[in-house]
Parts: structure tokens; C-alpha cells; sequence
């Protein structure tokens, strides 16, 4: 993991003298069509993340200060957004991220086992990636599906209930997939 | 087509066991979108009082009319200019996946009821804000929007007086303080989601400076049929002093956990011995909270409560989103408290200091108890810790929320908080290491990936 989030000088800190990333036309498009929802463009600060998200997995200081030009705000004033979203990623994550919902429904219904055996099975810990590169682990809150608890996330995809074992299975059929 | 009598879940109605989409044609085969006719048939006034009378309280969790909230906003005339009508659909609240349903099974019915809310309003622009992992609700409010429009049935001129309407999808990025109306404006600005200060309310200085109503996904719902059968069968569709239905859900040791339309007003224990099909076999019911993470426990005592927002505050509790969330004899109280406090430690603002550092205080002590290095002046600090994070002492609900599961569990489960500190381990087996190690448990660290985190950790440690 820690060689993969190299790209700031300090842990934390962004780097505001990193070269700018264009965006891609397709990026500016979606970016502009969403801004116009709003009266002000900065209103999609948080929809333009994710543009940029969907794309490269997860928004590189380059592209903040891109989202930045675009939108008429200041690298910092995008940063500040981007760092308060738990679903927006500042570092680069693994090609599926996998959250586990660790709040109360699934607690009681056994999620450190899920979130145990996942660990183990990937040798990481939450908030790490698999050493392959494909499997991010994230912890979540709870994502609405109580109903089917212990739940996690895989990709966009929710699944619950969950065993370890099957939690096991579709971990390896999203790598699987992947590579 | 069945008369309105015959109507009793109507929110449900139409949406199908197989987990399909609803589709625009099913929808309007249905009487679909003919309450928006209707309803913009008549002056927004008489619409709003119309909603006023049938007493529709909001199904987010705080149960305030409908109607008084769009009475509150500042009028067109005093104050000219953009109004803005939102939903929120930020379904966060630990144990509640109630709008999830609605808004998968039947997203026209969601969009309806937001037009006919906008109208009542006098707004012409409207957002639904949505959690960012549904997924699916997204995609299909995106389909149920495009169709609707593209069907004429929202846009430009909808009625003889010229109103138009824009409705907007707005896809969040996570984090539960969204939920609370002034941080979901400000996310919706894109800004960080931290709730302002009130007053203003958002009915006079609500998104971008204007005036703003928010309403909950089911509570919009309700509108269409409102509209469409009236009052006083609204009204028959509740069995005590609330009107209409609720949908309720169970979560926890239960044979079937799920999501049920009832009769407002519903007991307790019909919803968890009857719908939920009781508690699994060899487990036995403790306490619940009954509309979510921040509600107090309730209790063996209160099954034979109604369902419904004053009967369950005088009980001591409140409905909330009136999906409970169920404590079994073999869960530990002290840990499921713990896990509650974690969310809320982690998903505070950091906006001000009886949250930001109160809950993470909080949470150190009920990990000390859960690791068995509790003392017994700790139950005392928790209940003086409640009342710091208590209403009028912070800058939103959120801590205040986070104490009630906190103090009722100490009111009704005391025992167990002393038999902690007495045996010095978690009676129940739970390994209170779990919680002190920060790579084996995630509330205890910053998110590694988005950045965003919590800020009073360190400060906390006591």
C-alpha cells in the first residue's frame, strides 16, 4: 500500500506544485452538463470528483487542481471537499474496493467475522490493498440493507446476507474478473 | 380498479416481489401521475392546506407536518426569486433501509409526490439528493426522471398558470451528517456537508440564499395519494392519532428481517412477532430501538406500544425512521452501544467541540469497559457525558442522537455496564482488543483513503 500512495511530499498533505492533469473532453463535458444543474458551477464540485473518480479510481492532486480551473475555485477549496466525502478516494485504491459495513445491524449480525476472514484472506488491513493491486478493503457505514445484514459492497454492486466463506467467493470472482 | 377504501399500502402497492422496476406505463396504468394533474389543477395555497389537513408528518424521522414546513417558507411575493424543493434520500441512519425500497421499487411514485411537494411550494427547480451507494435507486430515478419529462408529464407549463419544474438527481459521496437539512444544503452547494446555524431556517435562507423546503422520500411518497383519495381516507389508514401508514422494518436476531408497509400506529409487538416472524430460534428480545441508531431503547415492557411518534415519545423514545433495530439476551448491550458511538464518533462534523471531542471521549471509556479496564465511576462519567452532548449544547442533532441509545442503555441495562467493570472482561465474550487495535477496527482510525477523518482521536485518549 504505502508504495502506491507516493505521490505527495508528506503523508496528507497535497501538493499544489504537482503539474496540472488535463481532463479529458469527455470529462470537461460531464463535468459542465452537471455544473448547469446548479446556479453556481461549484455546486458540482462533489459530482466532479466522482467524474474523474469513475475514470482513474480515485482523484490525483493533478486532477484537483484541473476540477479547479474548471469550476472557478481554488485547489484548496476543492481539496477540502474531496477529503470530507468517505466515498471520494485521495489515493489510489485497488481495482475493486470492497466495503464492509461495520455499523450496528451488521455488527450484531456478525460482521467482525466477515471483516476478519477478508483481512486474513487478503494479508491486509482495512484501508489496504490486496498486494496484487486489486482489492481495496474499506470499512463502511451502514449502507441501507439491514434487512440483509452482514452486508459489504463490491464494486457498486451490495450483497448480503454474507458468510465469510461467500464474502471469500465473490472477493475472488471480482479479481478474477479484473485481471 | 379497486375503490379507495379498498387501499390500505398504498406506498407499496405497486411495487413488485421480484425487485423489478415499476415502470412509467405500469405506473400511469395505475392512476399514476394523475394526482400531479389534479393537484396542479387547484392554487398551490389550497393544495398546501390540503396537505396541512391531512396532518402528514414527515417520515424522515422528526415528524413535523409536511404542510406547516411549506407554510414556513418565505412567500413569492415578499421575496421573489428561485425556491428550491429538496429530497432527501440521504438514507443514512444505521438500521434504516426503508426509502431504498421505495425509491428501487416505484421511482415514479418518488417523483410524483416531488411535484406535487414542489407546486404546493412554489418551487420550479427540485434536487433529490442521494446516498452514494445506492446504485440502483440512482440509475432508476435517473430512467423515472428522463421518462417523466420526456413524457411531458414534468417540465415547462404543466398547468393553465405557466408553472414549470426541473428535477435534478444528485448523487452524494457519502457521510451521514448529510442527513441533517442545512448540511445537505451545503453539500448540495458542494461544499462540505457541515450543518449552519439556525436561524435562518431553510424555509427563508435555505439553498444558494433562497428559500428551501426538505422533505424525506417517504414522506413525498404519501402525496400522490393524498391528492388522489383524499383526507378523510388518509386519515382512516392509521389505527391511533397519526394518519396514514408507515413502513416499518426490522433488522437484528429476527426470522425475517425486512420492510413492511402497516398502519401507523401498529404495536410493537405485532411488527416483530407477526411481520418479523419473532426472534430466531434460541435467542431471546432484550430491548429495541425503534426508528433507528439515535432513538432510546425500548424495552420487553413497551411491546404493546403503537408505532406511532407520541406514543413511543411518551415511552421515553422517539418513532425516528421506525426501522428498529433489535437487541437479543446474547448481544452485549455495552458493545452494541459501543458500535453505535464509533458511527457517530467517526461521522461527526467536527464543526463543534461537545461532538467532536465529547463522542470520541465517550467511545474511549466504552471501549475501556469492553476491554475489562472499566472503573465503576466510568457509568457516572458516561451519563455527565450524555448531558454535554445534549440538545442546546451543540450545533445539531447529531450528538444529541448519539447520547440517546447511551443513556437509556444505562437506565435499562445497568447491570451489564457494572458487570463489566466487575468481571473485568465483556460477560459476553466480546474481546474489547478488537476496538483498541486500530488496524483491526476501522472507527478507530482515519479513513486511509478518502482522508476524511476524526478529527478528536488523539485529543480523546483518555
Amino acid at each position: 500500500m504505502s508504495s502506491l500512495i507516493a505521490t505527495n511530499a508528506m503523508p496528507g498533505k497535497s501538493n499544489w506544485r504537482a503539474e496540472i492533469e488535463p481532463l479529458t473532453d469527455q470529462e470537461r463535458t460531464d463535468i459542465e452538463h452537471l455544473a448547469s444543474h446548479y446556479p453556481r458551477a461549484q455546486a458540482a464540485t462533489i459530482e466532479a470528483l466522482k467524474v474523474v473518480q469513475m475514470n482513474d479510481g480515485w482523484v490525483s492532486d493533478g486532477k484537483v487542481k484541473a476540477i479547479a480551473d474548471q469550476l472557478g475555485m481554488s485547489p484548496d477549496e476543492v481539496d477540502s471537499v474531496a477529503t470530507f466525502y468517505n466515498r471520494i478516494y485521495r489515493k489510489p485504491v485497488g481495482k475493486t474496493v470492497v466495503a464492509i459495513c461495520d455499523s450496528v445491524s451488521c455488527w450484531i449480525m456478525g460482521y467482525r467475522d466477515l471483516q476478519e476472514t477478508i483481512c486474513e484472506h487478503l494479508d491486509t488491513p482495512l484501508g489496504g490493498t490486496s498486494a496484487d493491486g486489486e482489492i481495496t478493503l474499506l470499512p463502511t457505514p451502514c449502507l441501507g440493507v439491514c434487512d440483509k445484514a452482514p452486508a459489504a459492497m463490491l464494486g457498486d454492486k451490495i450483497e448480503g446476507p454474507l458468510t465469510p466463506e461467500q464474502l471469500k467467493e465473490l472477493v475472488e470472482k471480482a479479481r478474477g474478473q479484473q485481471s | 380498479m379497486n375503490t379507495a377504501a379498498d387501499i390500505k399500502t398504498p406506498l407499496s402497492n405497486r411495487i413488485k416481489t421480484d425487485g423489478s422496476v415499476t415502470t412509467l406505463s405500469e405506473y400511469q396504468a395505475d392512476y399514476g401521475y394523475q394526482a400531479l394533474k389534479t393537484a396542479l389543477a387547484m392554487s398551490s395555497a389550497d393544495l398546501l392546506n390540503l396537505v396541512k389537513d391531512a396532518n402528514l408528518k414527515g417520515r424522515g424521522g422528526a415528524g413535523f407536518s409536511a404542510g406547516l414546513k411549506w407554510s414556513f417558507m418565505s412567500p413569492p411575493e415578499k421575496n421573489p426569486g428561485p425556491r428550491y424543493l429538496i429530497c432527501n434520500a440521504d438514507e443514512m441512519e444505521p438500521g434504516t433501509f426503508k426509502d431504498r425500497w421505495l425509491m428501487e421499487g416505484d421511482p415514479h411514485q418518488l417523483i410524483e409526490g416531488l411535484a406535487i411537494a414542489a407546486y404546493a411550494a412554489q418551487a420550479e427547480t427540485a434536487y433529490i439528493f442521494l446516498r452514494a451507494d445506492y446504485e440502483i435507486c440512482a440509475e432508476r430515478l435517473e430512467t423515472a426522471i428522463s421518462d417523466a419529462c420526456a413524457a411531458g408529464l414534468i417540465g415547462k407549463n404543466m398547468n393553465d398558470g405557466g408553472y414549470s419544474l426541473d428535477i435534478y438527481l444528485h448523487t452524494s459521496a457519502g457521510r451521514y451528517i448529510c442527513g441533517e437539512e442545512t448540511a445537505l444544503i451545503n453539500s448540495l452547494e458542494g461544499k462540505r456537508a457541515i450543518p449552519r446555524a439556525k436561524p435562518p431556517f431553510p424555509q427563508i435562507s435555505g439553498l444558494f440564499g433562497r428559500p428551501t423546503a426538505v422533505n424525506n422520500v417517504e414522506t413525498l411518497c404519501n402525496l400522490p395519494h393524498i391528492v388522489q383519495h383524499g383526507v378523510d381516507w388518509f386519515a382512516n389508514l392509521g389505527i391511533g392519532e397519526d394518519n396514514g401508514t408507515k413502513l416499518y422494518g426490522v433488522s437484528g436476531r429476527v426470522k425475517n428481517p425486512a420492510c413492511w408497509e402497516l398502519p401507523i400506529g401498529t404495536t410493537v409487538r405485532e411488527i416483530i412477532e407477526v411481520h418479523a416472524g419473532g426472534m430466531q430460534d434460541g435467542v431471546e428480545l432484550r430491548g429495541f430501538l425503534p426508528g433507528g441508531g439515535s432513538t432510546d431503547f425500548l424495552t420487553t415492557e413497551h411491546l404493546d406500544l403503537a408505532m406511532d411518534f407520541g406514543t413511543i415519545a411518551k415511552a421515553g423514545s422517539r418513532m425516528g425512521t421506525g426501522t428498529m433495530i433489535l437487541l437479543d439476551d446474547q448481544t452485549c448491550p455495552v458493545g452494541m452501544v459501543l458500535n453505535l458511538i464509533e458511527f457517530f464518533a467517526q461521522e461527526s462534523c467536527g464543526w463543534c467541540t461537545p461532538c467532536r471531542n465529547g463522542l470520541p471521549y465517550i467511545r474511549q471509556v466504552l471501549r475501556n469497559l469492553e476491554s475489562g479496564i472499566g472503573k465503576p465511576e466510568d457509568l457516572e462519567t458516561l451519563l455527565e457525558m450524555c448531558g454535554y452532548i445534549g440538545i442546546g449544547n451543540t450545533h445539531c442533532a447529531l450528538a444529541p442522537g448519539a447520547a440517546e441509545p447511551l443513556q437509556s442503555a444505562l437506565k435499562y441495562f445497568r447491570e451489564d455496564f457494572e458487570a463489566h467493570v466487575n468481571e473485568h472482561c465483556c460477560p459476553y465474550g466480546n474481546s474489547g482488543a478488537e476496538n483498541d487495535q486500530p488496524h483491526s477496527h476501522s472507527h478507530s482510525q482515519d479513513n486511509p483513503v478518502s482522508g476524511s477523518h476524526d478529527q478528536a482521536e488523539e485529543a480523546a485518549e483518555i
